[in-house]
């Protein structure tokens, strides 16, 4: 799957866009941030701020109990400040 | 008996500048009796931090941005009856005082087209997948949301 980063979240993490193969026992998104957790601290500094994270599945606002599978694309953003 | 009338739509997301004059004479094409045009500009003071602003750097999510822009579009074409409707954001710097972004809209009667227009940009600013960067003496400072925008769409919930 690919998993994208967008402004303060891109530069925490480090990189813009990831592919990553996703395990079995990842079946949504809020496993999938468990899973990301777990591998790198810097993961972990991003998502404790859950409430400033705002979440896309294929283009489109989801929440973090939205299935997921490898065939995907997630991003993970800030809040909106264009206009 | 009415014309029927098709709704002409431009969504544009570009790094240059826009002419405001030019989109309107486009908005003017179709059969047209009003036309809104909101126009936002790159403001040289960060009011919240009290500080000068150098300039701004504009991001966003290609793909998504267009689509939520559609999305909103289509409810305000739904909604009001309208004859046309020009989003144009740019990405990428702009210093104070240029242009961000563009929503122009005709209708026949100016109501529409003022209410269309206010419903466009306020759905824009909450949900169109854009951010900025302020500069500032070598420093940069994400543009934090602001609430009184999600304030601001409660007022076209029906």
């Amino acid at each position: 799957m690919v998993i994208k980063y967008f402004s303060w979240i891109r530069e925490h993490i480090g990189k813009s866009e990831e592919l990553i193969e996703l395990p079995d026992n990842v079946k949504n998104i809020s496993e999938l941030i468990n899973y990301l957790n777990n591998l790198d601290d810097n993961y972990k500094k991003v998502f404790v701020k859950k409430n400033l994270i705002k979440i896309a599945l294929n283009k489109t606002y989801c929440s973090v109990e939205t299935k997921i599978s490898n065939n995907d694309e997630i991003a993970f953003f800030p809040p909106v400040t264009g206009g | 008996m009415d014309r029927k009338i098709t709704i002409q739509v431009k969504i544009k997301i570009q790094k240059q500048d826009f002419d405001v004059s030019e989109e309107t004479k486009i908005l003017r094409e179709n059969q047209t009796g009003a036309i809104v045009n909101f126009v936002g500009v790159v403001r040289g003071f960060d009011e919240r931090n009290s500080s000068l602003v150098d300039s701004m750097t504009l991001e966003h999510y290609p793909g998504m941005t267009e689509l939520e822009i559609e999305k909103i579009v289509k409810q305000s074409c739904e909604r009001w009856n309208i004859t046309g409707v020009t989003v144009i954001h740019r990405v990428g710097k702009l210093l104070p005082s240029d242009q961000i972004v563009f929503v122009g809209v005709s209708a026949k009667h100016r109501q529409n087209a003022f209410d269309s227009c206010n419903f466009i940009m306020d759905w824009l600013k909450t949900k169109a997948p854009f951010w900025k960067v302020e500069e500032n003496n070598k420093q940069k400072k994400w543009v934090d949301y602001n609430l009184s925008d999600d304030e601001a769409t409660k007022k076209w919930v029906i």
